[in-house]
């Protein structure tokens, strides 16, 4: 995939959430929403807080159902929406093709670090021992050191937990990558390191799509912004 | 069976539950329930007591028979069987080569006097097996891999924790390589720090080998861990079933929001 070619298309896509136990009140959170991502191109979402930016970053993951509309990706070598597609085929289109970096880190308990991180790898094939070589250099490369990695990161700061998450986002080496606040809880030197990876992901023609806060972080990786305005205040 | 029955089911799943109903007197345990497992799969089956979910584990693997509906076992040469219509010895020969299960209660499953790398042996044995060398190497092959150690082979599973059981009974399950694995509540007697420690070890010898399983829990944290599709059971009938995050982070009935919101995050 060379930059310039588009390979995720999100078409007409609405959200709302019924709240069956509040008496049926329905959200609208997202309406009619398009956008297109090029190989190589980083999209930070924009907007205040509450406008949907999450909530658009998880339907386009699958991890919300969306409304209408269709999320088109280009999964190995064709187009397939996943708004339409059935859970395996869901599954198979984030192993191979639409990686994220949730804001939180959420693991099997008492799991080292380093083995979750290297099952972004596994995952696809990869054998152990290489996998966990690539693991090991991608949290030291975020600043995470050695003494931490065959520790569980429940017992980890906040930082630390993050860099766990956002090495196993980085070392899948999906071409879309979907990021929600990875810098959030990071310090300056390690959210320079995430500009890097993010940089060199888009040198290799992946694909970003993500939350960004803090201003510095956004003007250095982001192409350009796409406007997600409340739904109330856009009627 | 009827002939649109017979269509409706999936071609590449591995096992195909169609219109299963089963009562209990007057309670419906299952009123018409679909199910589908396909190769590689884990399925969680997830509800509160009383909503028919182990039923349903029982109807999948045979053990007991629906009122209606069908159950198909599509074999390792292709060939589509009829769970509930196959002769008894044909359906105890699937349960020791193609199918394995793990019982809540390791006790139901496991020989007690008989010694741990034994109950790993026998099943080996029971597929026609026969070199003592080879069954015992094996036997210690699986015990490393549940993490007990080899000189525990002749030890007696009486002397084991109820962790150690519980990985005891994965061992015997496993070392015979089925296709799909019945699984009733597999962390369920066990303390929280245990329960991690077997989650991770099912999780990851259920992704090395391949190997498909059904995963009846009332504990949804446990089936979005380990299952990549969940279904939703209240009072005998499937509410919900879809991507196991997905139903569990935008539940869509009801009584899924009503699940979910109920849980309490430590």
């Amino acid at each position: 995939m060379s930059a310039g070619d588009a390979v995720l298309r999100v078409e007409g896509v609405g959200k709302s959430f019924t709240l069956h136990l509040q008496g049926g009140v329905r959200i609208p959170v997202l309406d009619g929403v398009s956008l297109e991502l090029q190989a190589g191109e980083c999209v930070v979402l924009s907007g205040p807080s509450g406008a949907g930016k999450s909530t658009l970053l998880r339907t386009v993951y699958g991890n919300y159902r969306a409304e209408g509309g269709s999320i088109l990706l280009r999964h190995r070598g064709a187009w397939l929406d996943l708004a339409a597609a059935g859970p395996r085929t869901v599954l198979e289109m984030r192993r191979d093709t639409l990686g994220y970096v949730s804001q939180f880190l959420r693991v099997v308990p008492r799991v080292p670090a380093l083995h979750i991180v290297a099952e972004a790898l596994t995952a696809r094939g990869v054998g152990t021992e290489e996998a966990r070589a690539s693991a090991r250099a991608m949290l030291l490369r975020l600043h995470v050191p050695e003494r931490l990695h065959g520790l569980p990161p429940a017992t980890f700061s906040g930082g630390e937990q993050q860099r766990v998450n956002l090495a196993r986002g980085f070392l899948g080496r999906h071409p879309i990558l979907l990021l929600d606040e990875p810098t959030a809880s990071l310090d300056a030197a390690n959210r320079a390191v995430v500009v890097g990876l993010v940089r060199a992901a888009k040198a290799r023609g992946v694909a970003v799509l993500g939350i960004v806060h803090d201003a510095d972080t956004r003007d250095a990786i982001a192409d350009r912004l796409f406007p997600v305005e409340p739904l109330q205040d856009a009627a | 069976m009827s002939s649109d029955a017979r269509s409706s089911r999936s071609p590449d799943a591995l096992l195909s539950a169609r219109g299963l109903r089963l009562s209990y007197g007057r309670i419906a345990a299952l009123d018409g329930v679909d199910a589908e497992v396909f190769p590689g799969e884990v399925l969680a089956v997830v509800g509160e007591s009383g909503s028919g979910k182990t039923t349903l584990l029982q109807a999948l693997s045979g053990a007991i028979s629906p009122d209606a509906g069908t159950v198909w076992y599509r074999g390792r040469d292709g060939s589509v069987q009829d769970v509930h219509r196959m002769p008894a010895p044909a359906l105890r020969a699937l349960h020791r080569s193609d199918w394995g299960t793990v019982h809540q209660d390791p006790r139901q499953s496991l020989r007690m006097a008989v010694s741990a790398g034994g109950n790993v042996g026998e099943r080996l044995m029971a597929q026609g097996v026969q070199h003592y060398g080879g069954i015992r190497a094996a036997a210690i092959d699986w015990l490393r891999e549940v993490e007990i150690a080899a000189d525990r082979v002749d030890d007696l599973p009486r002397t084991f924790s109820g962790g150690m059981l519980q990985r005891l009974q994965i061992a015997r399950t496993l070392v015979t390589q089925p296709r799909l694995v019945f699984m009733d509540e597999p962390t369920g007697g066990l303390d929280v720090s245990v329960q991690a420690r077997l989650l991770d070890l099912i999780r990851g010898l259920v992704a090395r080998l391949g190997v498909a399983a059904v995963l009846v829990t009332h504990d949804i944290a446990v089936a979005r861990l380990l299952a990549g599709r969940i279904v939703v059971m209240r009072a005998g009938r499937v509410v919900e079933t879809g991507l196991t995050d997905q139903v569990l982070d935008d539940p869509q009935h009801p009584y899924t929001q009503l699940l979910v919101s109920s849980v309490l995050h430590a």
